[in-house]
C-alpha cells in the first residue's frame, strides 16, 4: 500500500482451518476490515456465486489500475470437504451443516440452476459435462500413475542453480552405497 | 617460563572451586601450553578412567533429578502407544498445576495427532483451547504466560512451521532470563510440536529442525525415543525452570508402543541414555533414529561380532557430553546418525568437541550418518534417510580404519 502497487490480494475465506472455525481465528468483521488498517481499498463478496466474482475481482481490477494502489478482495465460501485425507470434519462438524451447504451454496450447483433456468442447458446435457469431465480427470490420474518415477539423480538437482560440491560427494557417496546394497532400494 | 610458577596457584583455585577438579588437576597428568596472552590451555592425557568431568557430579543439568528405575516404579505398567503417552501426561500436567494451559491449533477437539484428547472436557475451555493460526502467535504468548511464573504448554502442528516463530524463542524466550539479570524468566514454557519423518511428509511434513534450534542458547530442546521416555521427559519439560522445545518424532505416535508404568516420572534433562553398553563402537542419535541404529547394531553384533554401545541423546540442548565423551574413551570410535541434513546438522557439534576433548583415545574419523543437503524429498525418502545400512557401513568403516 505504501509503494501504491497495483496489486489484488484474494481471500478465499472457507470458514475453517482444519477443525478452528473463523470465530476463532477472529473477533473482527472477516477479513475485509483489515484492509482499513492497512489504507487500502476492499471488497466482500459471495464467494460461491460465479458472476459475483468474476464481478467482484473486474472491479477490483480497474480500480488497481486507474489508482495504482492494492485491492483486497474477501470471497466468502465453505469448506465442503474435510481438510485432508487425514482429516474426519463430522468430528467437529454436523453433516446437517455440511449438507447445507452443499444443498444452497455450492457453486457448481447454483451455476447448473442458473444455466436450465436459462434454458442454454438441460439436465441431460449437464450431466454429459460432468461425466466428460470426471473420466478426464480418472484418465490423467491413470496416466500419471504409469509415468515411471523420476531419475534418483533429481534428488541433488535445484537445490542451487549450480550443484555444490557438498551434494556432489554426497550423491557419489548415496551411489556407491546402493551398489553394494541393490536389493534394499 | 612463565606459565610453569602460574601452575600450582591455578590448580589450586580449581582445586578450591569444584569439588571433582583434584582428579582432573594432578601435574603429573595433564600437560599445560601457555598462549601468547597468558591464558591457559589445557590438553589431558588420554586415560581411561580419568573422565574429564570438573563441572558437577554427573554432568546433568541443573534441574537435576535422579534416572528413574523405570521398572522399579510401584504400581501397573499399561501399554500405550506414543499419542497416548503424551496424552496422559499432559492430563498429568494439568491435574497437577492449576496455572498450566494447553493451547495452539486444533488442540480443542483432541488434535491432528490426538495427544490432546479428552483434555478440554475433562479442564475446561479456559483452560484447552483453540489458537488462531499464528506460530508466532503461540510462542509470543507461551512467553508470556510463563512470565506471570505459570505454566504455558503450547502447540505447533508441525515442527515444520516453527520457523515464523524463530524470533519470538531466539530473541524472546533464549533471553529472557538473561537480559533481565534473572530478574524474570519464562521457564514454565514448553512448545510441543511434532518433527521428523513419516513415509509421505515431504518438504514440510518431515523436518527435524533441532540443528537450528540448537542455537538458542537459553532454551532447551528434548526428542524423546518413545512412550516411556515421553512420559518421563514430557514431565520434567513442563516442571523445567527453563523454556523447553519438545520434539515428538511423529513417525512414532501410532507405531511405538510401549509398556508405560503408571506411577508418574520424571526423566532429567540433559542427560543421555545408554540403551545398550559395548566395547567396540559408539553410535549415539535421538529421536525415532534410534530404532534405525538399533537394527544396525544389531546386525553388526549378530553379523559381524561387533560390540557397540547405543546412545541417545535425549536432550539436544544442552547436551550430556560427558556420557558420550565417556563411552569414546571406552570405544575410541563414533557415529552420529540423524535425519536432518549433515551440513551444520547436530552432529557436526558432536564431533567437533569429541575430537577436541577425546583426540587422543579415536582410532577412526568420527562418522556422521545423517540426511543429504537437501529440503527433505518425497518420492526419494527412503533413498534419502539415514538407514540401518549406511549406519551398518560406517559401523564397519570405522573398526576397519582401527584395526
Amino acid at each position: 500500500a505504501t509503494l501504491k502497487v497495483p496489486m489484488i490480494f484474494f481471500c478465499r475465506n472457507n470458514g475453517y482451518a482444519i477443525s478452528t472455525k473463523t470465530t476463532d481465528q477472529y473477533a473482527s468483521d472477516g477479513i475485509v476490515c483489515r484492509s482499513r488498517g492497512y489504507g487500502m481499498a476492499a471488497i466482500r463478496v459471495d464467494g460461491n456465486d460465479i458472476f459475483a466474482v468474476h464481478s467482484a475481482t473486474k472491479a477490483a481490477r480497474e480500480y488497481a489500475i486507474e489508482h495504482s494502489e492494492p485491492v483486497l478482495i474477501e470471497a466468502i465460501s465453505y469448506r465442503q470437504g474435510h481438510h485432508s485425507t487425514s482429516d474426519d470434519s463430522y468430528q467437529y462438524r454436523s453433516v446437517d451443516e455440511v449438507n447445507n451447504s452443499e444443498n444452497i451454496h455450492d457453486p457448481l450447483r447454483r451455476f447448473e440452476k442458473f444455466l436450465m433456468k436459462q434454458h442454454w442447458m438441460d439436465e441431460n446435457d449437464i450431466s454429459a459435462v460432468s461425466n466428460e469431465e470426471r473420466m478426464s480427470v480418472l484418465k490423467a490420474m491413470e496416466r500419471s500413475e504409469k509415468r515411471p518415477q523420476p531419475k534418483l539423480e533429481t534428488m541433488f538437482q535445484d537445490v542451487y542453480k549450480e550443484m555444490p560440491l557438498n551434494l556432489m560427494i554426497q550423491e557419489e557417496a548415496l551411489q556407491k552405497h546402493m551398489k553394494k546394497y541393490p536389493e534394499k532400494y | 617460563m612463565s606459565h610453569v610458577r602460574s601452575i600450582p596457584l591455578l590448580s589450586k583455585t580449581l582445586r578450591s572451586r569444584f569439588h571433582r577438579g583434584a582428579r582432573c588437576w594432578k601435574l603429573g597428568q595433564c600437560r599445560y601450553q601457555s598462549s601468547t596472552s597468558g591464558a591457559f590451555q589445557t590438553r589431558y592425557d588420554d586415560d581411561q578412567d580419568d573422565v574429564v568431568s570438573s563441572f558437577g557430579q554427573n554432568g546433568a543439568f541443573p534441574n537435576s533429578i535422579p534416572e528413574p528405575n523405570l521398572d522399579a516404579l510401584p504400581g501397573p505398567k499399561t501399554s500405550m502407544n506414543l499419542f497416548t503417552a503424551i496424552n496422559k501426561t499432559l492430563d498429568t500436567a494439568l491435574s497437577t498445576d492449576p496455572s498450566a494451559i494447553v493451547f495452539g491449533q486444533d488442540v480443542a477437539f483432541g488434535g491432528v495427532f490426538r495427544c490432546t484428547i479428552g483434555l478440554r472436557e475433562k479442564y475446561g475451555a479456559h483452560r484447552v483451547f483453540n489458537t488462531p493460526l499464528t506460530e508466532v502467535g503461540i510462542a509470543g504468548m507461551a512467553i508470556g504466560y510463563a512470565s506471570t511464573e505459570s505454566t504455558a504448554i503450547g502447540e505447533i502442528q508441525f515442527a515444520d512451521y516453527i520457523f515464523p516463530a524463530f524470533d519470538q524463542i531466539t530473541n524472546e524466550m533464549a533471553k529472557f532470563r538473561y537480559r533481565s539479570g534473572n530478574q524474570w524468566n519464562c521457564g514454565g514454557c514448553v512448545l510441543r510440536m511434532p518433527c521428523g519423518a513419516v513415509g509421505h511428509g515431504g518438504h514440510y511434513h518431515s523436518q527435524s529442525p533441532e540443528g537450528f534450534l540448537a542455537g538458542c542458547h537459553g532454551i532447551v530442546v528434548v526428542m524423546p525415543r518413545g512412550p516411556k521416555s515421553a512420559k518421563g521427559l514430557l514431565l520434567s519439560s513442563v516442571r523445567s525452570k527453563d523454556p523447553v522445545i519438545f520434539l515428538e518424532p511423529k513417525s512414532l505416535y501410532r507405531a511405538a508402543i510401549e509398556d508405560v508404568p503408571d506411577a508418574e516420572y520424571e526423566i532429567p534433562l540433559g542427560k543421555a541414555e545408554i540403551l545398550h553398553e559395548g566395547t567396540d563402537v559408539t553410535v549415539v542419535g535421538w529421536g525415532a533414529q534410534l530404532r534405525t541404529l538399533a537394527k544396525a547394531c544389531h546386525i553388526a553384533q549378530n553379523k559381524y561380532g561387533i560390540s557397540t554401545e547405543l546412545i541417545d541423546l535425549r536432550t539436544i540442548l544442552p547436551w550430556d557430553v560427558q556420557t558420550i565423551e565417556k563411552s569414546v574413551k571406552k570405544t575410541g570410535k563414533l557415529i552420529i546418525s540423524h535425519e536432518a541434513p549433515i551440513t551444520c546438522g547436530f552432529g557436526a557439534e558432536v564431533v567437533a568437541t569429541m575430537q577436541e576433548r577425546c583426540f587422543l583415545s579415536l582410532e577412526a574419523p568420527i562418522k556422521r550418518i545423517c540426511g543429504y543437503d537437501t529440503p527433505f524429498p518425497l518420492v526419494f525418502e527412503k533413498h534419502y534417510l539415514p538407514d540401518e545400512y549406511k549406519n551398518l557401513e560406517a559401523i564397519l568403516d570405522v573398526v576397519e580404519y582401527s584395526k
